[in-house]
């Protein structure tokens, strides 16, 4: 079975079709991406699976579960992480403050425990910290643990908010665009750590990207979608090549 | 510039950071001890109100500044504290149980207009609160029993392993009982912002939907927040009682849910010590502006104590000046006199620039 199932997933706002019957499978450690122009509904789909917006139509499973109608805050308990296309860091908060609160699903004391700091929540906290200073060394942020967010270069950000997922320990992480506004050699290295993810840390990854030399080299399969419909999935190379995706390119820029 | 090296985890998990940290609250809290041996028995009552209005300021702080949720209504938090802690003690309780019992009143209070309240948020979410104050003056007079109608309450002595205190008859003991249940309450506070509950509030204030992505329950952290801010006002309420000795309607007025508000804000929101140094400018700042009217009046032909008001728009002023000039407040001035020693004289000019934040509708998508 298939890690993450969507079904005939649709939704719309007032008259626009964001969304309009998409449906595909994630396999357990594939690395899985949507692509499409600007407004295909690609950040949409990533918003309905976190249950951010509710659909109109069609199932998302999880494991065989059906999520769709979980409460937001119960997604990511089951294991799926995920980044924005804007960043939504926590701006006033450090790197590591960011990073532990990435650990909220796995707390493990009541907040009167926390009121009175027991012995308890001592030891749950350096369990977070051991396991938030994994995802430092791996990302390679130690340089700036202590840093505050709202001082941070953008490419960093982006990194940071890649480590607060990672942090939650999840089995399937969504990235919204993770070379979006990145340098050459920021884009490289993203490629390196999604291969990272996939390889040593076994993980599902769902991405949306734009930048076709990254999902070339790092996805395994390629959906495109356009106008909330999908056109076609396949290799990367398959789907650069459909007439229909190359249309919908060449239409979209027109009108743009 | 001093260089602060961790050897290990609990370097950042502790209250502390290192020993220089640890022996300046120390001093701190000494002089706060010291104080009523020194200093003449007038300043005794200042520093008692300082405590209660940190106390209070600390309760608005941990909604307004740690959680992001604005309240115009906790004066009316302070008011079920203070009839709830005289009602028990006028039916016979010992003061330290009506003192814990108000708080938890309070704060069931508080849990219950929670879900309605908090559903709101930025100027509803003040509209309503402020309503609330509005309210709570009305209820104040109807239900007599508790609050003694029109013409109030008394609050009884308290009783304490056998000595008696009161304001004017003991204000050192008064002073003392304020300060340490202060200083429980900061301890308590300052456990919370360094484990999971204290960062789900964090998380709540500066991104919702980041939040709710790693799995916080919006709806029940707010309440957990807007329920332990209750709790904490309700205490203060309760001491303000034992203060002014009498409360009534007239007691809790929109006023000092505004001058709380204020408070914070000039203090600086999401810092504990804004609360502080709020209450600090909130208890002394008439003074001095009296101070000065007074001099004003004497060495000038100007009579500025014929035109009412003067102190309530200076007030204003000042808050106006600093929310313009320095929206971290009075712990943001801290901050950068503080770098600006350490640092010295290596001080570059715009560190303190702040890069541009978008407005949350901005960056939805
Ligand atoms: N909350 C919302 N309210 C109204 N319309 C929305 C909302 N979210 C998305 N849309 C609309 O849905 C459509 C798809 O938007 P979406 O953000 O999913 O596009 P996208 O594929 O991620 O585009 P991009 O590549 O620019 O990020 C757009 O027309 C957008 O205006
Ligand atoms: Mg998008």
């Amino acid at each position: 079975m298939s890690l993450l199932q969507v079904e005939n997933l649709s939704i719309a706002f007032g008259g626009v079709k964001a969304v309009d019957g998409v449906s595909f499978n994630v396999e357990a450690g594939e690395v899985f991406t949507i692509v499409g122009p600007n407004g295909a509904g690609k950040s949409t789909i990533f918003n309905l699976i976190s249950r951010l917006y509710e659909p109109s139509g069609g199932r998302i499973l999880l494991d065989g579960q059906d999520i769709t109608r979980l409460p937001a805050h119960k997604i990511a308990p089951l294991g799926i992480a995920r980044t924005f296309q804007n960043i939504e860091l926590f701006d006033h908060s450090t790197v590591l403050q960011n990073l532990l609160m990435g650990r909220h699903v796995r707390r493990k004391t009541l907040w009167v425990e926390d009121l009175l700091f027991l012995p308890r929540v001592r030891r749950a906290e350096r369990e977070h910290r051991r396991h938030v200073e994994e995802v430092i060394d791996f990302l390679d942020l130690a340089a700036y643990r202590d840093k505050l967010i709202a001082g941070l270069p953008y490419g960093v950000r982006k990194v940071v908010e890649i480590a607060r997922a990672l942090s939650s320990g999840p089995r399937l992480i969504l990235l919204d665009e993770p070379a979006s506004g990145l340098s050459v050699e920021e884009t490289k290295d993203m490629a390196w750590w999604i291969e990272d993810m996939q390889k040593d840390l076994g993980l599902t990854i769902l991405m949306v990207e734009h930048d076709m030399s990254l999902v070339s080299r790092v996805s395994d399969r390629v959906l495109a979608v356009a106008e909330g419909k999908p056109l076609a999935l396949g290799t990367s190379a398959e789907v650069q090549a459909d007439p229909r995706v190359i249309e919908a390119y060449l239409g979209a820029e027109e009108t743009a | 510039m001093r260089v602060q090296f961790k050897s290990s985890y609990d370097d950042d998990i502790n209250l502390f950071q290192d020993n220089r940290h640890r022996i300046q609250y120390g001093i701190l809290i000494l002089l706060a001890i010291a104080a009523p041996f020194v200093l003449p028995e007038y300043f005794v009552g200042e520093l008692t109100q300082i405590a209660i209005w940190s106390l209070a300021g600390l309760g608005l702080m941990l909604l307004v500044g740690h959680t992001g949720q604005v309240s115009l209504g906790h004066a009316a938090f302070m008011a079920i504290g203070a009839f709830a802690n005289i009602a028990l003690m006028a039916r016979g309780w010992p003061f330290i149980p009506a003192l814990i019992a108000s708080a938890v009143i309070t704060g069931v209070a508080g849990a219950v207009l929670a879900r309605p309240l908090l559903r709101m948020t930025g100027i509803y979410l003040a509209i309503a609160t402020l309503a609330l104050s509005v309210i709570i003056e009305d209820i104040a007079i109807i239900a007599e029993p508790v609050t003694g109608g029109v013409s109030g309450v008394l609050a009884p002595i308290i009783e304490l392993f056998g000595y008696e205190i009161d304001r004017y008859g003991t204000p050192t003991a008064f002073y003392y009982l304020c300060l340490g249940v202060l200083l429980l309450v900061t301890l308590m506070y300052a456990n919370l912002l360094r484990s999971p509950s204290g960062r789900a509030f964090l998380a709540v204030r500066d991104s919702e939907v980041s939040a709710r992505a790693l799995g916080v329950n919006v709806a029940n952290t707010k309440t957990l927040a807007f329920t332990l801010s209750c709790a904490i006002t309700g205490l203060a309420g309760a001491l303000y009682a034992h203060m002014v000795q009498v409360v009534n309607y007239e007691s809790f007025l929109i006023l000092i849910s505004i001058t709380l508000l204020l408070q914070v804000v000039i203090g600086g929101l999401g810092a504990m010590h804004g609360a502080f140094l709020g209450a600090i400018v909130v208890v002394l700042l008439p003074q001095v502006i009296a101070t000065l009217r007074d001099l004003v009046n004497a060495h000038t032909p100007i009579a500025l104590g014929n035109y009412p008001g003067m102190d309530m728009a200076a007030f204003a002023l000042i808050i106006l000046v600093m929310v313009i000039y320095e929206p971290r407040g009075l712990y943001g001035v801290w901050l950068k006199v503080r770098t600006w020693f350490q640092l010295f004289p290596l001080y570059r000019k715009g560190m303190f620039r702040r890069s541009r934040t978008y407005l949350k509708t901005e960056r939805m998508r």
